[in-house]
């Protein structure tokens, strides 16, 4: 018992962000109108964002920019004392991803809503079915 | 619908809770993460590109390829924003609204005719809110203090927090500011669409074109130290310099395609009133 | 310069995207001979490079000048020279053939719509041909937000199903990033190569066969798998003809080739096949995408829908044949993406131009096509031919390994479903010639005085790619023993039997 307790507190940070990667799933799939899907995407898309962040800390460290890097001589660098750089490199592409993916969902959303008039997915599959 | 939903979010959770048990604990320095790859960023970074901070080296060096596909990608929600959504044959709005500026009158004009331009009437947009004069004001006067700090962001990528998106977002946001507080037509009047949208591909065009430059200077893609002939400098300092020359493409281009996605969004394509 | 040929296969794409949108601002008439000749030295590189790499082996190109895995790699061996060749030349055929639909269907944004469809080829060529995990998954966002734009150009019904689109598709490309991360956390490596030499020690962990399984669902997601298709059938149906035979013939057919990296060089066969014990439900699942796929095919009336259906089952074959876990369905299902992109770039092609001239789909519309447009029509009979699979078109060759595959696994349900596919085929394109064949019923009829229709094709520059296509699916089949031997023989591991 006491080891399950450690491991749930150990890595808390990934029961987190899976929960919260679920709840966008489950918004995408079970909600109705198109606009809170959505939301759904953009809330899985950010849960993964935090995920692979988390992965980058590291205990005891600092940010990844070197101080003095130019100046103050050549300071012996230990790799113990910086976070994980790469992690928060590849998160920059995913945010850019994400609000690029945003903003050609919205552009949809509105060309549908000029055609249908609605944003419920049942009254546009209603209006669908009596063309 | 929500059954299966819900059927299907429990059991992908499951399965990567599952999984986890297996992950090394939060911030662990023995992780294989920490331990693999990243030391020799760390370690490496200033010998090899005199760069300080690590993540505009790996960003824009190491990894400068995906950057570049990066851009490519919001260069391309911009050109599919403006594909969907820009009405060519602009259909005549319902009502304008014009506000004799003197006296607050307002006046609506049905069915598409139009009142000639005169120094007595201003167009309103149909949103539109009287006691507006704090707001236009205090932005009117932000913005360059927004546009001088964005430049800061991107040029001292190198040293501090920073790069080329967060800087272009930010420009970016000066000029959306600008639409937000006054309205769309003030701002396109100020950046342009067709200045916008060379601006967005300029960007690009800068970073790729470093890129092929360095190929036809006889070294791979992206390898900014072929530079160093035509900067007249040693390859190390060469990287760094590249490095800031994409820094910049990246900034315009982000700066550009926010701003003509916004316009186009909020505007239904028609640029001609906005939020 | 050939050996910058991996560089320039996706650098040259991309620099003509852009110039195309600055040209699109200046002058119309300027977007379609730079989107053509990008594409040329596209498909010029990409064959050069198959050559090379026929020579020499591997070729690793090293981006930034850094070595792997510090920075990115592209490897390219046999199987990624094979599809990169397939990629570009049918990117490049078919944006001659749809030069005339562009300008039919949307005169003034000729400009932005071949920016998105260099734009998509580019990111098609570049998933293709990278080594790193992550950079796929950045080339796969271009690939897909390229594609929903391209899709939602079509009228009424576009935009909804770009959108339903959209959702899966970003749902699979997250997952694919999900399980890159499980697989990040577990090796702290981001390059393919480096990836598969870390894992063997670690294959007994839950959080790599989570990963593996994670990677899967999502590239199964954007390629339309059974029961993940319900995008597929609307998307590729309401797009415009020009996206639809872009997009058809090829995003499935590189997410395939994405899970056949996967299977082979990533996770590799040991761990795939043996470890893992989830062949035999996959090549079930893939026997009812099969079944489901012809099945839903018969019930259609309008001629596009039918084929995306097909393209279901066509997807059905290439994961069953993949998953069989012999050297023999493994070659079937490489040299299938091959030849289905083929078969359906002549198709589609061959839709397009109907679409032209007929303005509709629809049985209805059909009528009287072999008089009218022969040469289209006669060239629809070689495409149809190659997906029924009669020899020497390319199609019989990769269904007879798929099914030799399927005897020697002992898969017999597989075998069964490729039977039943083929003369679901039978029916479904033959019923296509009879209506094509017989006029409409007028009242002339029988009098004597029976005016012929005149011929009416399509322009030349959508004719001439097409015969082109036509005579590659036959010249393929003809030489399929040769593209067996030397290409795809060295693209499976030595390890699969």
């Amino acid at each position: 018992m006491g080891d399950i307790i450690q491991t749930i507190v150990a890595k808390y940070n990934f029961w987190i962000y899976i929960t919260l990667m679920m709840i966008g799933l489950y918004a995408m799939i079970a909600k109705n109108n198109l606009v809170k899907k959505i939301v759904g995407m953009n809330i899985f898309q950010t849960a993964i964002i935090l995920f692979y962040v988390s992965i980058g800390a590291k205990r005891g460290a600092t940010i990844p920019i070197l101080e003095h890097g130019h100046g103050g001589g050549h300071n012996v660098v230990h790799a113990i004392d910086y976070a994980n750089p790469l992690p928060h490199v590849l998160m920059l592409t995913a945010i850019v991803v994400a609000v690029a993916t945003l903003g050609v969902a919205l552009a949809l959303a509105i060309r549908v809503y000029d055609r249908y008039s609605t944003l419920e997915e049942d009254e546009i599959l209603s209006q669908i079915r009596e063309e | 619908m929500k059954v299966i939903g819900l059927i299907i979010a429990v059991l992908t959770g499951g399965l990567l809770i599952y999984a986890a048990g297996d992950f090394p604990a939060w911030s662990d320095p023995a992780s294989p993460a920490s331990t693999y790859l990243s030391p020799h960023f760390i370690e490496k970074t200033m010998e090899e590109t005199s760069v300080p901070n690590i993540v505009t080296a790996v960003l824009a060096d190491y990894r400068g390829f995906d950057t570049m596909f990066e851009t490519t990608v919001i260069f391309s929600a911009g050109v599919a924003c403006f594909l969907l959504l820009r009405a060519f044959r602009r259909k005549q709005p319902e009502a304008r609204h014009y506000r004799h500026v003197l006296t607050g009158v307002t006046v609506r004009i049905k069915e598409g005719t139009k009142l000639p331009p005169s120094e007595d009437f201003e167009r309103i947009d149909s949103l539109w809110t009287p006691h507006d004069l704090i707001i236009k004001t205090v932005c009117r006067l932000l913005i360059p203090f927004i546009q001088i700090f964005a430049l800061y962001v991107i040029a001292h990528g190198h040293h501090s927090p920073g790069g080329g998106f967060q800087g272009g977002v930010i420009l970016g946001a000066s000029i959306i500011v600008l639409a937000i507080s006054q309205d769309l037509r003030t701002a396109v009047k100020r950046m342009g669409e067709k200045l916008d949208a060379l601006l967005c591909a300029v960007g690009v065009l800068i970073y790729a074109g470093t890129g092929a430059l360095c190929l036809l200077l006889g070294l791979n893609f992206l390898d900014y130290s072929a530079l160093a002939s035509v900067l007249h400098v040693d390859p190390i300092t060469a990287r760094s310099h590249g490095i800031l020359i994409v820094e910049i493409g990246v900034g315009v281009a982000v700066m550009a395609t926010m701003i003509w996605i916004y316009n186009n969004v909020s505007s239904k394509g028609e640029y001609d009133q906005g939020l | 310069m050939s050996l910058q040929y991996p560089g320039l296969i996706v650098v040259v794409p991309l620099l003509s995207a852009l110039v195309i949108s600055i040209a699109g601002w200046v002058n119309k008439r300027w977007c379609f001979p730079i989107a053509v000749a990008g594409l040329s030295v596209a498909a010029y590189s990409s064959v050069g490079l198959l050559f090379r790499v026929l020579d020499e082996g591997v070729i690793v190109y090293k981006l930034g000048g850094w070595d792997p895995p510090m920075g990115i790699a592209y490897y390219v061996d046999h199987l990624n020279g094979l599809v990169l060749a397939v990629v570009s030349v049918v990117a490049l055929l078919n944006a001659i053939a749809s030069k005339n639909s562009i300008e039919q269907e949307f005169p003034e944004r000729i400009g932005p719509f071949y920016t998105l469809y260099v734009l998509m080829v580019t990111g098609l060529l570049g998933i293709v041909v990278t080594g790193d995990a992550f950079n796929l998954y950045v080339l796969l966002e271009i690939a897909a937000l390229t594609g929903y734009g391209l899709i939602a150009m079509g009228g009424g019904r576009g935009p909804l199903s770009a959108l339903n689109y959209l959702y899966m598709g970003t749902i699979g490309a997250c997952f694919y990033l999900l399980g890159i991360g499980y697989l990040y956390i577990m090796t702290g490596s981001l390059n393919m190569v480096d990836i598969a030499r870390i894992l063997p020690d670690l294959y007994q962990s839950k959080a790599v066969m989570a990963a593996f399984i994670i990677c899967m669902v999502g590239v199964w997601l954007k390629m339309a798998f059974f029961p993940l298709h319900a995008w597929l059938p609307n998307a590729y149906t309401f797009a415009p003809s020009a996206s639809s035979s872009l997009i058809a013939p090829l995003v499935t057919k590189v997410m395939i080739y994405v899970m056949i990296r996967l299977i082979l060089t990533i996770f590799t066969p040991e761990f795939s096949f043996n470890i893992l014990a989830v062949s035999k439900p996959i090549v079930w699942l893939s026997v009812i995408a099969i079944f489901m796929g012809a099945i839903l095919a018969l019930s259609e009336r309008n001629l596009k829908k039918m084929l995306t259906f097909i393209i279901i089952a066509e997807v059905g074959y290439m994961v069953g044949g993949a998953w069989l876990g012999n050297r023999v369905g493994m070659t079937g299902a490489i040299l299938h993406i091959a030849n289905d992109a083929l078969m359906t770039l002549c198709v589609f092609l061959a839709v397009g131009n109907i679409v032209y001239k007929v303005k509709g789909a629809e049985f209805e519309n059909l009528q009287g096509l072999f008089r009218k447009m022969p040469f289209t029509m006669g060239a629809f009979v070689i495409g149809a031919m190659s997906m029924i699979g009669v020899p020497p078109t390319c199609g019989f060759f990769s269904k007879w390994y798929l099914i030799s595959g399927a005897i020697q696994a002992g898969q017999y349900g597989f075998m069964v479903a490729l039977l039943f596919s083929s003369l679901v085929n039978v029916v479904l394109f033959f019923r296509v010639f009879e209506i094509c064949y017989y006029e409409p019923f007028s009242d002339h009829h029988g009098h004597g005085d029976h005016h012929p229709e005149p011929i009416d094709e399509a322009p030349v520059t959508m004719l001439v790619p097409l015969f082109i296509v036509a005579a590659i699916l036959v010249l393929v089949g003809l030489y399929t023993g040769d593209i067996v031997n030397h290409i795809v023989e060295f693209a499976i591991p030595k390890g699969l039997v």
